[in-house]
């Protein structure tokens, strides 16, 4: 046993449409807001950890931090989950005492953002590019219809999902979407990458956020009197940086082993967590995620949706910000999914559900590339 | 005259002036035998495994004894979306597929000569080649239904 590691500080930048604002500077206004929210100062940070752009050198740096512990993976928009675990094992090692992890991203403005990747001769550009694939809706969406196929879940169950976090979103001012929506609205959309319809994908925001990991005993001692949010347990697994490569197309691998790594370490089951956020980028992520960790049974996760489980009032709230297709999606979602289970944890979210104590977290990175999960608690 | 290419919404539909791959001194087996319209593999000879992608050593069992072999062109259309979002040279709409061969991988591809409407997983599907500037790139198309009939 190490020391217990929590998060003692969280925040957000604003989101939305953010033209004035660059991508460092999303990254640095998400530290010092999280800084505040800890009560620390940037000089009481030993380790940064951020993704590959603008990286966690250029940001520690701009911020006036010569950190001592460094982790730049950058593995899609599950990385910040990735940070979580890493600055845990770095906390309990001793590596580190306050590790910040810092997101920001001008997804939408694209203000000091890097160019999308054109180089003709990666794995993925000889394989993959070829074939008409302009970013994430005409290539994440490809497995879908092989799921929807062999599970028996079906294509009305897949609008659910998006009906279902509409209504979170309608209960939260800060969503981008906030007007509840039918399935026939969202089967209705305009067509994107058939199955898929508009209300079926994420949206393109810019926005930012930072975390402030430490030792309890760190927090106890010089935090701010926000309640403390305890990483009980986390996972961890990267299959194929091609989706055509999925060992199996209707099942994410690695949000089955990154669940069990988290599950066994927290000595937690699903039937112990009382809020849920799953990376939804696209509709069907969120139902390979409830069947691939075990919530539900294969071919269940869309009548589970449809009836309701999900939504306000339901037995397993998800998603209870709005998610990537109704609240805010930069690009990398990950970090605001973390976010709002620190605010369900703290009883402080704007959709606030009652009697959370345990939630998790499941990030997905790139297309069913990397996944990792959080479970997080109010208490040790 | 495709089917495909009747469905053009836009002017500037053209196989050469869509995404083009240039090839690594690894893959470039490959893509000389698509230009030459086969489509060849790496096979692993210890376990005698075909896989996609190229590269240089076996995946299953981490050999790097391979050999080249050339793969039927026959597989089974595993799972699409139907694109509508624009792409250079690409017509609206456009079919974007995972074909699984009948040697065992599975590659991504365009299903072409086929209306959106009429396609059903696992349904026969063959390869062609699209010559796009510097490299023919594998899509695949429906078998016709007397193609059993014609080849017995």
């Amino acid at each position: 046993m190490g020391r217990e590691v929590v998060i003692m500080g969280a925040a957000e930048t604003d989101i939305g449409k953010l033209p004035t604002t660059s991508t460092l500077e999303l990254h640095l206004e998400g530290a010092r807001r999280a800084l505040a929210d800890a009560n620390l100062t940037k000089d009481q940070v030993d380790g940064i950890a951020s993704v590959s752009v603008p990286g966690p050198i250029q940001v520690s740096h701009a911020l006036g931090i010569t950190p001592t512990y460094v982790d730049g993976t950058g593995v899609g928009g599950s990385s910040f989950l990735f940070h979580v675990r890493h600055a845990t094992a770095a906390i309990k090692a001793g590596y580190a005492d306050v590790v910040l992890i810092t997101h920001g991203e001008s997804g939408r403005s694209r203000v000091g953002a890097p160019p999308y990747p054109r180089a003709n001769d990666s794995v993925m550009a000889q394989f993959e590019m070829p074939y008409g694939i302009v970013g994430p809706p005409t290539s994440f969406t490809v497995p879908a219809r092989r799921f929807l196929h062999e599970t028996d879940n079906t294509l009305e169950q897949l609008a659910e999902v998006a009906v279902a976090q509409r209504r979170w979103a309608a209960r939260n001012p800060r969503a981008t979407f906030r007007d509840e929506v039918t399935v026939d609205d969202v089967l209705g959309a305009k067509m994107i990458a058939d199955p898929f319809t508009l209300l079926m994908c994420c949206l393109v925001t810019d926005g930012g956020g930072a975390l402030v990991v430490a030792s309890r005993e760190f927090a106890e001692a010089h935090g701010s009197d926000k309640p403390l949010v305890h990483i009980l347990g986390t996972g961890e697994a990267a299959t194929t940086p091609l989706i055509s490569q999925m060992e199996d197309m209707t099942r994410c691998k690695q949000f089955t082993l990154s669940s069990q790594a988290a599950f066994k370490e927290s000595g937690t089951s699903t039937a112990d967590i009382d809020h849920l956020m799953i990376y939804d980028a696209f509709a069907h992520v969120p139902l390979y995620g409830l069947e691939d960790m075990g919530f539900v049974g294969r071919g269940e996760s869309g009548a589970f949706i449809a009836d309701g489980h999900t939504s306000p009032g339901g037995r397993l709230p998800m998603n209870t910000n709005g998610g990537g297709m109704s609240y805010t999606h930069t690009g990398m979602y990950g970090m605001f999914a973390i976010q709002e289970s620190v605010r369900q944890l703290r009883g402080e979210a704007a959709a606030q559900v009652d009697d959370v104590s345990t939630s998790l977290v499941l990030g997905n990175g790139g297309m069913f590339m990397s996944a990792a999960t959080l479970i997080l608690a109010n208490q040790p | 005259m495709t089917q495909h290419s009747t469905r053009t919404a836009t002017p500037e539909v053209s196989p050469e002036a869509r995404f083009a791959p240039r090839a690594t001194p690894e893959t470039q087996p490959y893509w000389d035998a698509t230009a030459a319209g086969r489509l060849d593999l790496p096979r692993c000879r210890p376990c005698d495994q075909v896989f996609f992608y190229p590269r240089s050593s076996c995946p299953q069992c981490g050999s790097t004894d391979l050999e080249w072999v050339t793969c039927s062109g026959k597989g089974l259309l595993h799972t699409y979306v139907v694109s509508h979002r624009p792409a250079p040279g690409f017509p609206v709409p456009t079919v974007i597929a995972v074909v699984e061969l009948e040697e065992g991988p599975r590659m991504m591809t365009n299903l072409v000569d086929a209306d959106p409407e009429t396609l059903e997983l696992d349904m026969p599907v063959e390869v062609r080649f699209e010559q796009r500037t510097g490299a023919a790139v594998p899509v695949f198309a429906p078998v016709p239904e007397n193609a059993g009939k014609e080849s017995a």
